[in-house]
């Protein structure tokens, strides 16, 4: 499998879980969050290497995903005590990243944690980066970690369509029709979290974030059905992608950040799009 | 629609308007010459376009086509002397202010930029207060207020802007029977010290009882003029389609034969 | 060595100062999170004035970050105008792709003579430690001068916050003074920068009005008090990493800051949880007594 294909790969399955789970943030208005979320996982990450001493991936994302529960968990805390969710989402996570960034300075100083790596991930390296299963070499850990995730969200999106449908519309009926709302948001918020997480690596900060609103906004804007807003998230995940890779290698720059400018791209191409129909429709 | 005198000394002139909301046309090619000093009534069934029209007199909403005047001038240029009450006030309700500071916002557009409110202002504001008896919840936090409570304060704060016309958008929705007396003795007061009120009303019941003057729309301006011409049963007839339920009026057999459909 | 702390405490303190004033329209506005947005969306602009002039001087880079903060709030503002995409969203959208080209550049930048990796270290985290005399004299100046905007244009800022369609009905340029107040965070982020990096000013514009809140409910004590608490994180924060070995200035600040806001919503006497558990339990207490007196009556009113 060359490395392009892999870096690609890698890529498109990022932005293509996380399209399809960010398009239910960008419904309920929770985007910040999932911003949060990837910023609060920092701790998480520091700790599960101070804990254990080691930087191997499953024991970053055990701490990252706990911490992106945490700050799930707090937001909504903090929401039921009375702050608005935006101040809330706010203090919560730069409270979390300084506590983050506090412990990798003040103990994890002398070890190369390295920043940049944190930032926008090393997605370049994931096809030389194997997964090594004893004497087995499985192939590119990315591609297993992300075709996981990506098969997770699939299938819980696929299973749960109905009810994350009617929570995000209106979740006073979805509550009164007896549907555990709350248990619905936190299945979403652990959904977001695991990939945020499992990108992480790959892509560090950015990617995801971008990711998790970006295609999800686009096919908002252009259709008015949830199916196929999700189906098309997906495919302009993928395009954004396919677009940032070729970005990446034309600029010699990183392809995480070539990535979201590519959305930027993606999403401005919707918006024109979306402009264009209604100013036919107002004739 | 009988102007009286020029056209500038009308308060509002519409000439052929025409607004749509994407597809659905919510007026269509209205016009309108509304009278000074009166209490002016504009009803019509639910979707007619009655809270559109305001807006696009007010300049809220884009028009297709179509001119207004308020005051003899542009919208935008007639802020100052217009007073807006719309339908919900959309606030924060949390804010972090109390209900005199609210009504003295009304007095903002004479202050201009930069000016601090003073004590005339805070006498200006107390006196609206009064007028709308909420006199003692001054210094209330507004969080702290019933519906019909901020409706009120809303209104004051409207009276505080002693503007020379008034647009009120279903300004008795959801207030108990007291409060609708007291908001219409303030709006006949208005109306007797030569201000121009607009109300947008959905009670076809006290339409008579409160307006002189009506505008009645569906889309399109059924009719306009004084009340006592143009609230009749066939205007209404022309005005509801035949979704009244109930006709304010003691109609006699022949007359509902001859307006139900599928009659002549 | 002492002398040094001393700068540095009174530049992270007015900086917090300004931040926490500027901040409390911004969180009455439900937009908490602009000033998150604002900050990352300087990086391109940043990197570009590096590109341009090839030097690291403050100057050119400050002016490329407002450039580019700017046209980030403007782009925000047209998304949610021109479009059904919502503000949390569109604020979303922006900071990661203005991040992302900003990452882009940083990566042409950087093989460009002279171009070397701490550039986005400084810009996230700030190097308060570098706070010199001279670098003390501007953030006062820039605080004094922003301090100065939100008394001027309190009632305009306040009527912004609170009703905006009303001070546009009344004749006032509300989008002006959205952009002013706007620009008026933009210059705070782009001061705090060097001192105490993005994701930290962000933070400082939030979380002092935050805490306010919980000790009264008059805008004209919250702003103040916000300023206070801003102020005091920056000091907080600035002696405690004189403590630790190697802890960086800029993460003790948000963390302090984050202290406060606890305390606050715990404490504070206007709805801190605390004195709302207290007033439930008193009102409780209040209520019991009634429903014994009751019962006898009960009794009395059937015979009767």
């Amino acid at each position: 499998m060359s490395a392009s294909l892999v870096i690609v790969a890698v890529g498109a399955l990022v932005a293509a879980s996380a399209g399809l789970v960010g398009s239910f943030l960008v419904l309920r208005r929770m985007t910040m969050l999932g911003d949060a979320i990837s910023h609060a996982v920092l701790p998480g990450i520091a700790l599960g290497f101070l804990v254990t001493g080691s930087r191997a991936a499953p024991v970053m994302l055990v701490g990252a995903a706990l911490f992106g529960l945490l700050t799930t968990y707090l937001v909504q805390a903090l929401e039921r005590a009375g702050v608005r969710e935006d101040a809330g989402t706010g203090v919560t996570y730069t409270a979390l990243f300084a506590l983050g960034v506090a412990l990798i300075s003040a103990f994890a100083g002398h070890v190369h944690l390295d920043l940049d790596h944190v930032l926008y991930g090393e997605i370049a390296l994931a096809p030389w980066d194997h997964w090594l299963l004893g004497e087995v070499n499985l192939g590119p850990r990315a591609l297993w970690t992300m075709g996981a995730v990506f098969a997770v969200d699939l299938a819980a999106v696929v299973v749960f369509y109905k009810e994350l449908k009617i929570c995000a519309f209106d979740p006073q009926m979805a509550g009164a029709l007896g549907l555990n709302v709350t248990a619905f948001h936190y299945l979403l918020m652990t959904l977001v979290s695991i990939t945020t997480v499992g990108a992480f690596d790959a892509a560090g900060a950015i990617l995801p974030v971008a990711m998790l609103v970006i295609p999800g906004a686009a096919a908002y804007l252009l259709t008015d059905r949830l199916s196929r807003m999700l189906v098309l998230a997906v495919g302009l995940g993928v395009l954004c992608s396919v677009l940032g890779y070729l970005l990446a290698t034309a600029t010699d720059t990183p392809v995480a950040g070539a990535m979201a400018a590519a959305g930027g791209a993606v999403f401005l191409g919707a918006f024109v799009v979306h402009r264009l129909k209604r100013n036919r429709c107002a004739m | 629609m009988e102007p009286n005198g020029r056209q500038d000394d009308l308060p509002v002139v519409v000439r052929n308007l025409t607004v749509a909301y994407l597809q659905v046309p919510a007026l269509t090619d209205v016009s309108l010459a509304l009278p000074a000093g009166k209490l002016i009534g504009v009803i019509g069934p639910n979707g007619a376009g009655k809270s559109t029209l305001i807006k696009a007199i007010l300049g809220l909403v884009p028009r297709l086509s179509g001119d207004v005047q308020v005051l003899g001038r542009s919208p935008a240029l007639a802020r100052r002397d217009v007073g807006y009450v719309p339908q919900r006030v959309s606030v924060d309700w949390d804010f972090p202010t109390d209900v005199l500071d609210v009504v003295m916002m009304g007095r903002y557009g004479y202050l201009g930029l930069l000016r601090r409110p003073g004590a005339r202002e805070r006498s200006l504001a107390l006196e609206a207060l009064a007028k709308v008896g909420m006199a003692d919840f001054a210094h209330r936090p507004i969080s702290k207020l019933s519906g019909g409570q901020q409706q009120r304060v809303f209104l004051a704060r409207a009276l505080a802007q002693d503007a020379r016309i008034y647009f009120m958008d279903e300004p008795f929705a959801g207030v108990d029977a007291a409060t609708e007396r007291a908001i219409i003795e303030l709006l006949v007061e208005l109306k007797d010290r030569g201000r121009t009120v607009v109300v947008v009303h959905h009670d076809l019941q006290t339409v008579r009882e409160y307006f002189n003057w009506l505008v009645l729309l569906n889309a399109r301006v059924v009719a306009a003029g004084p009340a006592e011409q143009v609230f009749t049963p066939e205007n209404l007839g022309l005005t509801y389609g035949g979704r009244l339920g109930y006709l304010p009026f003691p109609a006699r057999a022949s007359q509902a034969a001859r307006r139900s459909p599928g009659g002549d | 060595m002492f002398a040094n702390a001393l700068w540095v405490m009174s530049g992270t303190a007015l900086l917090g100062l300004a931040a926490g004033v500027l901040g409390t329209f911004s969180l009455l506005r439900r937009r908490a999170l602009m000033g998150d947005v604002l900050a990352h969306a300087t990086l391109p602009g940043v990197v570009l004035a590096y590109m341009a002039t090839g030097t690291k001087a403050a100057g050119p880079l400050l002016a490329g970050a407002a450039a580019t903060g700017v046209l980030g709030v403007l782009a925000v503002l047209a998304i949610t105008r021109y479009s059904r995409v919502k503000e949390d969203a569109a604020m979303s959208i922006v900071l990661t792709v203005f991040f992302g080209i900003g990452i882009l550049l940083l990566g042409v930048a950087q093989r460009m003579p002279g171009g070397n990796q701490s550039g986005l270290d400084r810009f996230l985290f700030g190097q308060a430690a570098a706070i010199v005399p001279r670098d003390v004299r501007l953030i006062m100046a820039v605080a004094a001068a922003l301090c100065l905007l939100v008394l001027l244009f309190y009632k305009e800022f306040k009527l912004l916050a609170f009703d905006r369609d009303f001070g546009a009905g009344l004749g006032f340029p509300m989008t002006a003074l959205d952009l002013l107040l706007s620009l008026g965070v933009v210059t705070a982020v782009v001061i705090g920068l060097e001192a105490v990096g993005v994701v930290l000013m962000a933070a400082l514009l939030t979380t002092p009005a935050m805490a306010a809140r919980y000790w009264t409910n008059r805008l004209s004590a919250i702003v103040p008090l916000a300023g206070l608490f801003g102020a005091a994180s920056g000091v907080a924060g600035t002696l405690a990493s004189q403590v630790g070995p190697r802890m960086p200035t800029g993460p003790l600040i948000v963390l302090a800051g984050s202290v406060f806001f606890l305390v606050s919503l715990l404490a504070g006497p206007e709805r801190g949880l605390l004195v709302r558990l207290f007033r439930f339990m008193h009102a409780r207490a209040r209520t019991r007594p009634t429903q014994h007196r009751l019962q006898p009556q009960a009794r009395g009113g059937d015979g009767a």
